[in-house]
This record gives structure tokens, C-alpha cells and sequence, in this order.
């Protein structure tokens, strides 16, 4: 046969697809103004709406507090940076700890067992209330006395637990017959971990371990407890000293923009493993 | 002196033995092939040899060191095997040259280069080379094995072990996978097989082993197992096996 | 393709939920509007309780505010002062509710739990634009307390105070103090509760607090062993800082509740209350 020409019958069917398309589309659009308006005309019209406006939504306000609360942020940013490193050594040994079957680890095993059960259970503010006060009341030498490394200690602890146990079900997941290969190469136990598991148990779990982080990022205005200056303690100052609820806004904002950039980076991480392997 | 000897070896699942006293000599450059229905206990003889399996009892020997002795160290021991799977097994993370190199630069501690310029040369013998930088996914079952084989043979063993390697593929792979063998065996490589392939098997081992139920009931030169066999049970096993080709 | 219309009778059903609070809302200021008058009889009065005054306060409750927790039971500074007023209105003690209301609801918008909080809240241009305010019932002066043998325990002027870390509780004028009068070189520590800051204080992570001086004489006296007061200082350059009693914004009892303490200061029954439960309050050497 020549060259392919589409026939009569393949041009109609796709002007109907076409056509149909079209459709939906203007479908969606109209759909999505109408409720759009519909709730902004519902919500601003309430009796009440003067009064939530202007103390959520104040222009004056919102300037007024946005610098020290973007200051703020830079802590929140540094504790988040800092203890997600962490967080993902302390993950890996934990998870690492847990799959050894040999018996002269069993302490360690045992160990790491009790650590994930419980900062699982605890709540984040009592470990930060306990590594905050706690550690600085025993008066020891070479405990670090920043409010935002304790900070950091507390997160890294707490939130050590849960991403351990999402590792640890990744690693679960990779079939015996990867670690059977890797084995009958020659390769050790734990090189067969750090080539062949975990490469591939970690890309499975990168979803639920970015949710664990923008849960993080949120947590790190837990440590304002123990009182250093951080985003949300600097919008709250601003709301209690005007009553006016603004600043949380801006606050709000800054954690936002946080969080969208790293969802990004997650499916664009995704989209290159699933281009490179072809799946 | 032999590069393997098997002696009364016993393995038993749940209480159900699999392998009842198996004896067995590899010589060096020999190819032995083990045949029986599925469940007569040729893949798991396999994974007692290379160790992923611990025997009940018997001993196996690689080159007169006794590898069932629980001192043993077992990553020493499987260094110096090679073993094949029916699933090929790669690793899908890795492209196909970090597969192969994986090994001789993680266990053998050959330096980066020496060791993919090894695999080049591995993988434009067995006309792989430009699959070099691709990741598993991308290849046919075919391609997929032969780069499992080249992965067993990238360490240098002393023997390789191929446990099925073709039945997971589809009728036209098959050859490009039994070609690698043939030339294997032409290079001298010492091999055990677990196969149902009988023509290729008839035409490559020089040993033939029948299993049947855990029992080494039949072992001699291929020409003899295929044609004059002296037990009934493996008469009606080639006969059940040939008829099915038939259909 | 029925899909879309699913959703807009959805959001149809959303948005036509509003008018039902709206009716509700709109009845109860109607209901309020004609008590405004000056007419503070019991009876005529708009209660969130009727034939009730429901009196808000933050929990846990200090001392010397409060006593055992317990705003009920009429003892501490703030209780009787409310105590006083509702006396004042005409209110029995059976006739007193208390309402636990946080820092933050106290000022939030939509109805309120309380006819009137008591919080030790400082009467601030700012706020007022939130809340109304009662006219004060008592000045406050800001004080710094530090562990006796600290580096700032022998402070007698404000300057020392510039080096030193400072632990000061979230929400108060006390932080404005801070912020505005020692202007400290390092931030200070923020804490959400009274108690973290003085744990703090006992960890030794903070060289001084900085509380109002009533707060402090009980913080030396009854909880941290080792401490001291420093001195103390207004919080403000002109206007003393009070503490006002908070209401709804535009609440009609207002001037009855300004009427009930002007009459306890007339009778000097406020200043018989403040001797009672804050008389050692003062002493504290001057801090400029």
C-alpha cells in the first residue's frame, strides 16, 4: 500500500470528537464561573462579611506585618532544611535497623522497633516540649543551647519515626527475587540494601514522603513553643497586639509558597522516572 | 577434581521433602542438564548450590571447599558462582551496563572503567551493545535474559547456574537466549541447567540428569537418557514431553 | 454531560444555606438594638444567658488572679473584680456563669460566649477597634525578674536589660513592653504560656521575664525559688496601661458595665480588692 489518506468516514468522527470537546469545554468554564460567583457573591454579601474582612482580610494589616513575619520564615525555612536532611539519615538507619535478621543485632533491631513506636505515638508538641525544656534542665556540657537546633533535635526525632516506617514499608514492597539476585552476585547484605532495595524502595515512597514533609514544613511552627521567633509566633504577636487576624494570612502565604514549588518538583521527579524507564 | 560434588542432599519445605539424597559431579567444562516435571526439585537443587537455600543435610563441595559448612562465608562462596533466573530478575533501576557492572565493581572492587569496558566487550559479543545505556523495561524478554546471562558471567565464575532461563519466554526468543548458552559451552564454561527445552538439551549437555520426585533417578551421557533409557519413569516423562510438543 | 448541572444545583444548595444565619443573625441585633438606652435594670438587659452573666476567662487561670484555677470561687484579684461588677448589676453569685473563652476567641469576630471577659486584658487604641472595652479597673506596670546571682539580678536601670535574653509570654502588653521600652539586642524568647516562660526562666535558657508586677510578685513568691524582682517600669512613655474588661464590639452593656466600676471606684470597693489580693505588689525599685 502507498501513503495512508484518511478517509470520509475518519474525518467525520474526528470533527464529531472535536466538536464534542469543544463543548465540554465551555461546559466546564461556564460551570465553574457561575459557582465561582455564586460563592463570592454568597460569602461577601452575609451580614457578617464587613467585619471578617476586615479582620482576615486587612490591606494595612497584612503590610504592616508581612516583614517580620517573612523574618520569621527564614528560621522556619533553615529548621525545615536542616531537619529534613536529617530526618531522612535518621529514616534510612531506622528503617535499615528494623530488616536486620542477624542476632547479634537483635538490640539494635529491638531498639529501633521501641524508637518507632514510640515517636509515632507521641504527640510532635510534648517532644518538643521534652527536647526543648528537657534537655536544656539537665545542665549537661555540650547540649546545644539555640532554641531552633532543639527545635530541630525534636522534629528530627518525631517525624524520624513516621518517615522510617514509610521507608521501611518501601523497602517491604521490593520483590525477595531483587534481593535473591543481588545476592547470588556476590553482593553483602547491607551492599545489597544500598544498591538494589533501597534506589528502588525510596522512588516508591517519594509520594507519601513528600506529604510527610509539607507536613514538616507546617510542624516547624510547633517549635515555636519553646519560643523562638518564627513565622506563626511573629503573625500571632501582630494579631494579639492589634486583634486583627490579617498577619496569619500573610504567615499562611509564606507556607504556600512553599509548598507548591516542592509538589512541583515531586511530579516533575515523577514524570522523569517514568520517561527514562519507558513505563 | 571435580568443580562441584554434590553428596545426600536432603531439603524438605513445610515438611514436605523436595530433594531426597541427591548425589551429583560436575567435572570442569561440563555441561549437566537437570530435567523432571515441574515440582521434581531442579530449581531448588539450583538455589541449595548458590546457597539462597540452607540444605537439611548432605554435603556440596565447589572445588573441594565444603559450602554447606554453616563457617562458610556465603558472599565468598557466591562469588564464584553464577546463577540465571527463569525471571531474569534485573535490576530496573539500573541500565543495562550499571546491571552488569554492579558486581564486579561493588564485590570485586574492579575500577569503573575496567569494569564497563569488560561489559562492552561482554555485551557486543552477545550483540547487546548498543543497549548499553537503556533501562530493562525497554527490552524484549530475549534481550532481558541474554543481559541476566552476561550479568552472571561479568564476575568470571567458576560455574553458572541456569534455572529455566528460557521458560518465561515467548517461542521466537527462545533461540537468541540458547544461542548465548551454545556459545558458552563452546568457550569451555562449566554450566548446570534446569530446562525443558529437550531438543536444545539433548544437542548441548553433555550430562543428563532425570529428577523425579527429589530422587536423581537417571543420569548419563544425553545421547543415552534420550534414546535408551533405563528407567520406566523417565521413558513415560520424554514420551509425556514429546507428545506435547507434538500438539 | 449531566455532570456540570449536578454541580451548579450544588452550589446552588451551598450558597442558599447563607439566608438561614442570615434571618438568625439579624433577629438577635434587632432584638438588641433597644437596650442601648440607658436603662441597666437586670431585666432589661441582653444576656447570652437570659436571667444570666456569663463572664469569660482563659484557662488555666493564674495566680494572683485567680486562685485554684477556680474563677468561681470569688477569690483572686479578677474574680472578685467581676464578682464586684456583676454585684454592681445587679447579679447574685448564683446568678454568675463562667465561660471558658481563649486569649484569642475573646477577640474573634461572630457572637460571642461571654457577656464580658476578664483576662488581664491591657485597653489599647488598636484592640479597641476589635472589642469594646470597659474603663479600667486596674494600671499596670510591667516587672523584670531574673534568678538571684544572674548576670542581671543587681540591674538597677534599663540599659543593663539590653544584653540580656528575655523570656516574655505571647499576647501581652508585657512583650510590647520589651519590644518597645528594653529594645533588647537579641530577640526575645516568645512563649505561649505563663509556665514555659518561667520554666524557661528555671533552665536558665533566658537571663530575665518580663511579666506585669503583680504576675511577678507571685512568680518570686510562689514559683520559682531562687528569684527576684529586678524593678519595674511603664510599659508605655505616656498613658498608663489598664486593664479593661472586653466586650462584644458595640455591645449595649457597655455603659452599664462602666457604670458598675465607676461606682466601686467611687466607693473605694476596687481599691479594697486590689489591697486584698495584690497589696504586696508594691515596693518594686523604679527601672529607667
Amino acid at each position: 500500500m502507498s501513503d495512508w489518506v484518511k478517509s470520509e468516514r475518519q474525518l467525520e468522527r474526528e470533527r464529531v470528537r472535536r466538536s464534542r470537546a469543544r463543548r465540554s469545554a465551555s461546559i466546564a468554564t461556564a460551570s465553574t464561573i457561575v459557582l465561582v460567583v455564586l460563592v463570592v457573591w454568597g460569602v461577601t454579601n452575609a451580614p457578617g462579611w464587613p467585619r471578617v474582612q476586615e479582620t482576615f482580610f486587612d490591606g494595612g494589616q497584612f503590610a504592616a506585618a508581612l516583614p517580620d513575619v517573612a523574618r520569621g520564615f527564614l528560621l522556619n525555612i533553615k529548621i525545615f532544611l536542616i531537619a529534613e536532611a536529617l530526618i531522612l539519615v535518621v529514616g534510612v538507619l531506622v528503617a535499615l535497623a528494623r530488616g536486620v535478621t542477624s542476632p547479634a543485632f537483635f538490640p539494635i533491631r529491638a531498639l529501633a522497633t521501641l524508637y518507632t513506636d514510640v515517636f509515632r505515638g507521641v504527640p510532635t508538641i510534648l517532644v518538643i516540649y521534652l527536647v526543648g525544656f528537657g534537655l536544656p534542665a539537665l545542665k549537661l556540657q555540650g547540649i546545644p543551647s539555640d532554641l531552633a537546633t532543639l527545635g530541630v533535635i525534636a522534629l528530627t526525632l518525631s517525624y524520624g519515626a513516621y518517615v522510617a516506617e514509610v521507608l521501611r514499608a518501601g523497602i517491604e514492597s521490593i520483590h525477595p527475587s531483587q534481593v535473591a539476585a543481588s545476592r547470588s552476585l556476590g553482593l553483602s547484605h547491607g551492599k545489597t540494601m544500598w544498591y538494589v532495595v533501597l534506589p528502588q524502595a525510596t522512588r516508591r515512597v517519594v509520594p507519601p514522603l513528600l506529604n510527610d514533609f509539607v507536613s514538616l514544613q507546617k510542624d516547624t511552627a510547633l517549635v515555636a513553643t519553646i519560643g523562638p521567633l518564627e513565622a506563626l509566633r511573629q503573625a500571632q504577636i501582630h494579631t494579639h497586639q492589634d486583634f486583627n487576624y490579617t498577619p496569619y494570612l500573610a504567615a499562611a502565604l509564606l507556607f504556600i509558597l512553599l509548598t507548591v514549588p516542592m509538589a512541583r518538583l515531586t511530579d516533575h521527579l515523577a514524570a522523569r522516572t517514568r520517561r527514562r524507564r519507558g513505563a | 577434581m571435580s568443580v562441584l560434588s554434590i553428596d545426600g542432599v536432603w531439603k524438605s519445605f513445610h515438611g514436605h521433602s523436595v530433594l531426597r539424597g541427591i548425589d551429583l559431579e560436575v567435572a570442569p567444562h561440563e555441561v549437566v542438564s537437570l530435567i523432571g516435571s515441574s515440582g521434581s526439585g531442579k530449581s531448588t537443587l539450583l538455589r541449595c548450590v548458590n546457597l539462597l537455600e540452607t540444605v537439611d543435610d548432605g554435603t556440596i563441595r565447589l572445588d573441594g571447599e565444603d559450602i554447606t559448612d554453616p563457617r562458610v562465608d556465603v558472599d565468598d562462596v557466591r562469588k564464584r558462582l553464577g546463577i540465571v533466573f527463569q525471571a531474569f530478575n534485573l535490576f530496573p533501576h539500573m541500565t543495562v551496563l550499571d546491571n552488569i557492572t554492579l558486581a564486579p565493581r561493588r564485590v570485586h572492587g574492579v575500577p569503573r572503567e575496567q569494569a564497563a569496558e569488560q561489559a562492552h566487550e561482554l555485551l557486543v559479543r552477545f550483540g547487546l551493545a548498543d543497549k548499553a545505556t537503556a533501562y530493562p523495561d525497554r527490552l524484549s524478554g530475549g534481550q532481558q535474559q541474554r543481559v541476566a546471562i552476561i550479568r552472571a558471567l561479568a564476575t568470571q565464575p567458576r560455574l553458572i547456574l541456569l534455572d529455566e532461563v528460557t521458560s518465561a519466554l515467548d517461542p521466537e526468543l527462545v533461540v537468541e537466549v540458547l544461542g548465548i548458552i551454545r556459545e558458552l559451552k563452546e568457550s569451555g564454561m562449566t554450566m548446570i541447567l534446569a530446562t525443558h527445552e529437550m531438543g536444545f538439551c539433548r544437542d548441548i549437555s553433555d550430562t543428563v540428569c532425570f529428577l523425579d520426585g527429589g530422587v536423581l533417578l537417571e543420569k548419563g551421557p544425553a545421547e543415552k537418557v534420550f534414546t535408551d533409557p533405563e528407567h520406566a519413569r523417565t521413558r513415560e516423562f520424554l514420551r509425556s514431553v514429546l507428545e506435547t510438543r507434538r500438539l | 454531560m449531566a455532570r456540570p448541572f449536578l454541580l451548579l444545583a450544588l452550589a446552588v444548595a451551598v450558597v442558599g444555606c447563607a439566608p438561614v444565619d442570615q434571618t438568625a443573625s439579624t433577629a438577635s441585633t434587632a432584638r438588641a438594638t433597644p437596650s442601648t438606652s440607658t436603662a441597666c435594670a437586670k431585666e432589661q438587659l441582653t444576656l447570652v444567658t437570659p436571667g444570666k452573666l456569663t463572664i469569660g476567662t482563659d484557662k488555666p487561670a493564674y495566680e494572683p488572679w485567680f486562685k485554684d484555677d477556680d474563677p468561681a470561687n470569688g477569690q483572686g484579684f479578677e474574680s472578685a473584680v467581676a464578682f464586684a461588677v456583676a454585684g454592681e448589676m445587679g447579679f447574685d453569685r448564683t446568678e454568675v456563669q463562667w465561660n471558658t473563652v481563649r486569649f484569642d476567641a475573646a477577640f474573634a469576630p461572630g457572637e460571642k460566649q461571654f457577656d464580658f471577659d476578664v483576662n488581664q486584658v491591657s485597653i489599647t487604641p488598636e484592640r479597641a477597634e476589635s472589642v469594646d472595652f470597659s474603663k479600667g479597673y486596674y494600671t499596670v506596670k510591667q516587672a523584670v525578674v531574673a534568678l538571684d546571682g544572674g548576670k542581671i539580678a543587681s540591674a538597677t536601670g534599663l540599659a543593663a536589660l539590653k544584653d540580656a535574653k528575655i523570656g516574655v509570654q505571647v499576647g501581652t502588653t508585657s512583650l510590647n513592653a520589651v519590644k518597645d521600652v528594653i529594645r533588647p539586642a537579641a530577640e526575645p524568647n516568645v512563649y505561649n504560656e505563663q509556665i514555659d516562660a518561667i520554666t524557661a526562666l528555671k533552665n536558665a535558657q533566658v537571663d530575665a521575664l518580663v511579666v506585669d508586677l503583680p504576675t511577678a510578685f507571685y512568680v518570686t513568691a510562689a514559683q520559682v525559688d531562687n528569684a527576684k524582682i529586678v524593678g519595674q517600669f511603664s510599659s508605655t512613655g505616656g498613658t498608663p496601661e489598664e486593664f479593661g474588661l472586653v466586650m462584644e464590639k458595640g455591645s449595649p452593656l457597655k455603659s452599664c458595665v462602666d457604670r458598675a466600676i465607676d461606682a466601686l471606684k467611687a466607693k473605694g470597693e476596687l481599691a479594697t480588692i486590689e489591697e486584698q489580693w495584690l497589696g504586696s505588689a508594691v515596693g518594686a525599685p523604679e527601672l529607667r
